[in-house]
């Protein structure tokens, strides 16, 4: 027996908080498109949200989660993915799953309480949002199962928050990831807040990504709203669970700078400075004033992007706002391949309360 | 054409339908190299190779919802828990996902897979390993509950729940694992879900079952006849959907009905099926719906197990209480 077995977490960070490059940048920061794309993304995804809450405000939209504060980690995700790979996301991954294909509208739907939300018309392949805490972890290592049966070189990612790794879910499946030496990469972003219980109360661990250790993953803590960090990060997990040399799992540092969700008000468990001091280091601004720097971004350019995402996302809200709701039969049409015949009776039950509304329901 | 137990049934119908279809795997703890706990999976590995008979780690969660993300991949996965007292850990992948995907995606993704259960008392097993719960799941919208009580049903309904585009739950009766054996012809004819078999045809009083006790229901049935009773029995076979019609027109037929099942009376399946006698055959009924069930405790250890199992004797005794009447 050995006499001690050591470990580590590896960190590597590009941008100071200011957006100033720490060091010598990635090879990804050489495709200046790639970099502005990924902030006209972070941009999109913001709008969005502040579009999406306002609807939540006025009563047009359902409890929702706010994506303020990882936009920088989901865009960074939905760029390192191939088209042909699968998203496992959890429920702040707009900015991800934009550049997956998911529509703005398809968004709004489902929080707007339309299952059609998940019916995504492109990426046909990836998970709907998991609401239940860390329980699409054990999707995520079922579908990288799939890809290692069939001997296809596909990479799943899967997101968690903090919150999820307390939970059993997120535990056994990296257990799994590492004994079966799956195609996933698991992104924490831990905005150090689970509603309103603070990461400190989350776990005694130094680090929440050293939880890999124990299921024999290599395990990496970055800056989640340093893009460049979490790029490299996501790149060379991916590359190597695409090689066939297994799972890794990164722990993404970020803030959560909204409310857990719409019916939630943090002002009641947060300390207004913290927030303050988050805003200050904070992944869209940060992009931007490297963009800056780089010579790459002007006052004009983002006058003209705002206005571009204002548009995309008034006319995604518009096309949601006139989108009937399904007719109340869906609810029984989709529950299994082929309508049981035990649930006919049930299901003329509904079309009558729907022809009596005169489908206005 | 050889005589098999329900056990070596279920082995049967695994290995067809994995030499049929290449999607289908099957998963679970000590299945592979060990054929399970119970010996349903044995030969499997060694036929489909391990990259279709997995190992999983001992992580009921895990192993639920594993399933689920192969099966939204298109493979068929036949997941086994090694004892329904250990799904409970499991619970919230199928229930919460694997039931609901087709329905919160709208048909774009799907679960077409097969949670094995062993399940049910009567062989003097450790705590935890001989209830039956499968009220908790029938109540599940979207998950089909299944069980086989012989082994022709085992073999033909097993290759059912596997074809099936949707998530099935088969629980296995595992007191009659190797009580019985019947001529099985393994030629994948799989036999209808969602549909009652009627068993025994009667005039009397209708019998109605599913699981182990159905070979003590026909049992019980054979005696009556010794008393003049002419009794029907229906073995259920898949609790949800349920399949009302079969068990509504035996009932208007014979004007009394007898529900036998293992589990706790209270909210057990035998309650959905007798309120649906009442809500839709009343009108036929000459005699209050008996149930004849396990007891609203907790399942007693072995010493005590045959005193909780319904037996012969309390079917016969039910049965002639509603014929008097």
């Amino acid at each position: 027996m050995k006499d001690r077995y050591d470990f580590t977490v590896s960190s590597r960070g590009f941008l100071d908080d200011q957006g100033h490059p720490l060091n010598d940048l990635p090879a990804l920061a050489s495709d200046t498109e790639r970099v502005l794309s990924a902030y006209r993304n972070m941009v999109l995804s913001r709008t969005l949200d502040n579009k999406t809450i306002a609807l939540q405000r006025t009563g047009h939209c359902g409890t929702y989660p706010s994506v303020l504060g990882h936009e920088v980690i989901g865009t960074a995700i939905g760029q390192c993915l191939d088209p042909t790979d699968v998203l496992v996301p959890y429920y702040r991954d707009q900015a991800a799953q934009i550049l997956r294909g998911v529509s703005l509208t398809e968004m709004l739907l489902y929080w707007g309480g339309d299952e059609r939300g998940s019916a995504f018309e492109h990426c046909a392949e990836d998970l709907p949002v998991a609401v239940p805490i860390a329980t699409q972890c054990c999707h995520a290592v079922g579908v990288a199962s799939a890809f290692r049966i069939r001997n296809q070189h596909r990479v799943v990612a899967c997101s968690v928050g903090d919150g999820a790794t307390s939970k059993g879910d997120f535990l056994e499946s990296l257990n799994l990831a590492g004994a079966w030496q799956l195609p996933v990469v698991f992104i924490i972003q831990n905005n150090q807040w689970a509603i309103s219980t603070p990461r400190r109360l989350q776990s005694g661990s130094e680090t929440m990504a050293q939880k890999a250790i124990g299921a024999g993953l290599p395990a990496v803590i970055v800056d989640g709203n340093d893009y460049f960090a979490i790029s490299d990060a996501l790149t060379r997990a991916i590359t190597r669970a695409r090689a066939g040399k297994g799972a890794s799992v990164i722990e993404a540092l970020t803030y959560r700078l909204g409310d857990h969700t719409t019916a939630d008000d943090s002002t009641r468990y947060r300390d207004a400075e913290e927030l303050k001091a988050a805003w200050a280091r904070e992944g869209v601004k940060r992009t931007q004033s490297y963009l800056h720097q780089a010579g790459l971004w002007s006052a004009t350019r983002e006058q003209r992007l705002q206005a571009d995402c204002k548009s995309r996302v008034d006319s995604a809200v518009a096309a949601y706002l006139k989108t009937p709701p399904e007719p109340p039969t869906a609810m029984i049409d989709s529950l299994f391949a082929t309508l049981p015949p035990a649930l006919q009776a049930q299901r003329e039950q509904l079309a009558r309360t729907q022809e009596k509304s005169g489908g206005d329901l | 054409m050889t005589d098999v137990t329900l056990v070596e049934a279920v082995n049967l119908a695994l290995a067809r339908e994995m030499a049929n279809d290449d999607t289908v795997v099957v998963m679970g703890e000590d299945v592979a190299t060990n054929g399970g706990v119970f010996r349903a999976t044995v030969g499997l590995k060694e036929r489909f190779g391990y990259k279709r008979v997995l190992d999983t780690p001992l992580a009921e969660a895990l192993i639920a919802g594993t399933a689920i993300g192969m099966a939204t991949q298109g493979l068929r996965p036949v997941a086994e828990f090694q004892f329904m007292g250990f799904i409970y850990a499991g619970m919230e992948q199928i229930v919460s996902h694997a039931a609901r995907m087709r329905n919160r995606t709208r048909g774009r993704l799907s679960c077409p897979l097969v949670y094995r259960a062993p399940f049910g008392g009567g062989i003097h097993a450790p705590e935890h390993h001989s209830e039956s719960t499968e009220a908790l799941f029938a109540h599940i919208p979207g998950l089909r509950v299944v069980v086989p009580s012989s082994p022709q049903r085992a073999y033909g309904l097993l290759l059912a729940a596997i074809r099936d585009p949707d998530p099935v739950l088969f629980l296995e009766p595992k007191r009659i694992y190797r009580a019985l054996t019947q001529t099985v012809e393994d030629d994948g004819e799989a036999l209808p879900l969602d549909t009652c078999f009627t068993l025994r045809e009667g005039d009397d009083v209708t019998l109605i079952t599913w699981g182990a006790l159905v070979q003590e229901t026909l049992q019980a049935a054979r005696e009556l006849t010794g008393q003049g009773v002419s009794a029907e029995v229906i073995d259920v076979a898949t609790l949800n959907p349920l399949d009302r019609e079969t068990l509504i027109c035996s009932v208007t037929k014979t004007g009394r009905a007898v529900i036998v099942h293992e589990a706790c009376r209270s909210g057990g399946v035998g309650a959905e099926i007798a309120a649906t006698l009442a809500e839709q055959a009343f009108l036929d009924l000459q005699a209050p719906i008996v149930r004849v069930t396990g007891f609203d405790t907790v399942m007693p250890y072995y010493r005590n197990e045959q005193a909780y199992l319904p037996g012969v004797a309390d079917i016969i005794h039910a049965v002639e209480q509603v014929i008097a009447l």
